[in-house]
């Protein structure tokens, strides 16, 4: 039952149980279902980035549909006009992400509060422009198309596109799973939470406080390099319109969303940002309104649930379940130790403490 | 008791992919040897820009044809087979398209695409479309690129391809402003590049003193309207969706720049543009701005209530879809339902996607309905209409003028006069040769 106590070993296993179930329901779902656990997937990278930077180091960040847009950019570019093959572009995807990260987190360590959020806004509004600015280059607003991703012929001829992208998407996940697990439980980890929890005490520590807190911001990057580079392969598109202001905002409600600073609240809010919009879409089609009504609804919808959740879940969707799993748990021991201590008196209540 | 904790974290944190992967599994997945159609129904699926930039005016299309298939449907239908049209939203973002149109093919199941709108957004999904063999009817958009029959064999463009509007437009220009200035203000994509190639074909490179595109999405055109006026030109021709007619309209009166207007099919519809002037002028601007502007058209104008076309269209609308005006937009999704339902009955009662597509292949070139001009399908040219005829804005309605013309899109291939009559409507469904 008791796992390893190497944070490597664990990560494995983590990385080995992941694989096993995407593997698992990629196999058990439709294409389309298929479709949807690749955009899963790679919302799940940025978000689980975003959860280093903004619940680990305490930065926000309202730019990362921009840094996104980065990584697919490269992809497109690499890929369609560079005809690199799938891991290379992707790679440096990642590769060129880290280095925009180090450049506007090297502003951001310098900024506080609502003047990072501030700079950080100008980041996600000004570089999709960029792309109809060179339209030469980037495709202006008509985007950069890439071919899909050849299914390997040992799959078969009948394995389904959808599926392989999945695959794609899911090995992606493993490695942000695997890295992100890694560094949350390494001395790099205990230097962010140190500079979230108290700048002043961690610099008086030996901290460099700016370069730990660029440090965060390059890691959440390379994340969301590799969420986009992903998300240009699955959807065989970079284009501006992907990566509006809109993106970076639902990033940062996914992950205030699914729960602040927890890798499983990246997970819950990568499941909002794919189903919420085709609930939300079904919710207004199911009402027969005339079109210009039922367009608009989705967006009032998705509102109104954001609130919804926030005033019923303040924590998050990983909060909420934390508080039902613990009384669920309090219950249970509660009444196992009331059986104990009827026979030998031991206190087993100190499980709890956390 | 810390490796205890850590164990429930991880098998948390593997519960909670389990959820998230069941969760995203909670659609439908069924699959059938024929999607979309069964004895009694037909359904197809279409994106649309009901928001965003180009909703106005065109987010009325897929309504009115809806409403002619219900029309049809309150007949029978096609073999008896009800048509049924699924409307996804996808703002103009081609990122969309791509998301709608995967979940109408995958989870909808769809027979097949209907007048997906747009050529920035519909490119990102054609090869999607025909790589999964799924027909893709009469693209809302006259992009050169769906006539290619032979590697695209599923996909089908309906309206006019933008070179040869281009042309028709580029000879009007070289006949009856010859040796004036040209402007060329254009959408930054196929569609413009497009008009602007056919346009080139015909009217000498040096009377073009201008070349400015927009990129859609953009809200001030002032730079591209102010570097055509300060290059002289005395013509100007629009390659426009109708918000970037009204917005360029609307700078050129703040900016005192008064040329002859030229517009593209596309960007004129006089309720569309005008009711977009009137909007963003706060009531003090309307048609008036687009009062005297050359354009073409491939079908009537809405303007002629006499035409046997435009009066079945109205009947229909007033029934079926009495919020929407009876403008361009509305007649171009009435046309191209009727487009779709003669293919359908061509296609035969047995009906596959295949066949479909073969119909149209075969016998689209002979189909004959409310377009002035013929098809150019073929089993490698799936351009829709080969032409139009052209056309000025006189007291904020469309006149049409001179007689249909018709061309190809080629360079320099000839423009020549189409004089067969246009047939009138079938008393009830469609007519197919």
């Amino acid at each position: 039952m008791s796992l390893p106590r190497s944070t490597l070993a664990r990560s494995l296993g983590l990385v080995l149980g992941a694989a096993a179930v995407l593997l698992i329901a990629s196999e058990a779902l439709g294409a389309y279902d298929d479709l949807q656990l690749a955009d899963g997937s790679y919302y799940y990278m940025v978000l689980a980035g975003l959860t280093v930077l903004t619940g680990l180091s305490g930065q926000i960040s309202l730019g990362h549909g921009a840094l996104m847009a980065v990584g697919a950019y490269t992809v497109a570019l690499l890929i369609g006009d560079e005809h690199w093959a799938l891991v290379p572009a992707l790679a440096a995807a990642v590769a060129v992400s880290a280095i925009v990260g180090v450049l506007v987190g090297a502003a951001a360590s310098r900024l506080r509060g609502p003047y990072l959020a501030g700079a950080t806004l100008a980041f996600a509004i000004g570089l999709p422009s960029l792309a109809e600015k060179y339209s030469g280059t980037f495709g202006g607003a008509n985007g950069l198309v890439i071919e899909p991703p050849a299914v390997p012929s040992f799959l078969g001829a009948g394995f389904p596109l959808e599926r392989w992208e999945a695959w794609i998407a899911g090995v992606g996940v493993l490695a942000v799973v695997f890295a992100v697990n890694n560094l949350v439980r390494s001395g790099v980890g205990r230097s962010l939470r140190a500079v979230r929890d108290d700048e002043i005490a961690a610099s008086l520590c030996g901290l460099h406080v700016g370069r730990v807190q660029t440090l965060a911001f390059v890691v959440s990057a390379a994340c969301a390099g590799l969420g986009g580079g992903m998300l240009a392969v699955v959807l065989q598109l970079a284009a501006p319109g992907a990566f509006e202001l809109g993106l970076s905002l639902s990033l940062l409600t996914a992950i205030v969303l699914g729960g602040l600073g927890s890798q499983l609240g990246a997970i819950w809010g990568a499941a909002v940002l794919v189903l919420l919009p085709t609930w939300t879409n079904d919710i207004a089609r199911s009402f027969s309104l005339s079109n210009q009504v039922s367009a608009n609804l989705p967006l009032a919808i998705y509102g109104v649930v954001l609130i919804a959740a926030m005033l019923a879940w303040p924590s998050g969707i990983q909060g909420a379940l934390r508080r039902i799993a613990g009384l669920a748990r309090r219950s249970w021991l509660g009444s196992r130790e009331l059986d104990s201590h009827s026979t030998s008196g031991s206190g087993g209540v100190t499980h709890e403490s956390t | 008791m810390r490796a205890h904790r850590y164990g429930l974290r991880t098998t948390g944190a593997l519960c909670a992919l389990v959820v998230a992967a069941v969760v995203a599994g909670c659609g439908s997945s069924s699959s059938s040897s024929a999607p979309g159609v069964t004895a009694t129904s037909i359904t197809f699926g279409t994106h649309q820009p009901l928001t965003g930039p180009a909703a106005p005016g065109y987010s009325e299309i897929a309504p009115a044809s809806q409403a002619f298939f219900d029309y049809l449907n309150a007949q029978g239908g096609i073999y008896g087979r009800k048509i049924h049209l699924i409307i996804k939203n996808d703002e103009y973002n081609p990122t969309q398209t791509v998301s709608v149109v995967h979940e109408l093919v995958l989870k909808d199941n769809v027979f097949g695409i209907f007048e997906g709108l747009g050529t920035p957004t519909h490119t990102k999904v054609v090869g999607f479309l025909n790589s999964s063999k799924v027909p893709d009817m009469f693209v809302a958009s006259g992009c050169p690129c769906w006539d290619k029959g032979s590697t695209q064999p599923y996909t089908f463009g309906w309206q006019p391809n933008y070179t040869i509007e281009g042309k028709i437009l580029g000879q009007y220009i070289k006949q009856h402003f010859a040796g004036k200035k040209v402007g060329v203000f254009y959408q930054d994509d196929d569609f413009g590049n497009g008009g602007l190639a056919g346009i080139e074909d015909e009217v000498p490179a040096s009377q073009i003193v201008s070349k400015q595109p927009y990129q859609s999405g953009t809200t001030n055109v002032a730079p591209q309207i102010s570097a055509i006026k300060a290059a002289g030109a005395e013509v100007l021709v629009d390659f426009t969706v109708p918000i970037y007619t009204a917005l360029g309209q609307l700078t050129s009166f703040t900016l005192g720049y008064k040329p002859q207007l030229v517009v593209s099919s596309v960007g004129i519809d006089p309720t569309t543009v005008g009711g977009l002037l009137k909007t963003y002028s706060k009531g003090k601007a309307g048609t008036e701005l687009i009062e005297g502007a050359i354009t073409d058209g491939y079908l009537p104008s809405v303007a002629e209530t006499s035409n046997p076309w435009i009066a079945l269209f109205k009947r229909i609308k007033d029934q079926y879809d009495p919020g929407a005006p009876l403008d361009g937009n509305v007649e171009y999704g009435m046309a191209t339902a009727y487009t779709l339902a003669q293919a359908l009955e061509l296609a035969g009662k047995s009906l596959t996607r295949e066949k479909l597509v073969e119909a149209v292949n075969e016998k689209g070139a002979e189909l004959s309905g409310p377009g002035l001009v013929p098809f150019r399908y073929s089993k490698t040219e799936h351009g829709g209409y080969g032409g139009a005829e052209i056309g000025q804005v006189r007291a904020g309605k469309i006149v049409l003028f001179g007689g249909p013309l018709l061309t190809e899109p080629t360079a320099g291939s000839p423009i020549t006069p189409y004089t067969k009559a246009q047939p009138s409507p079938p008393s009830s469904g469609v007519s197919v040769p």
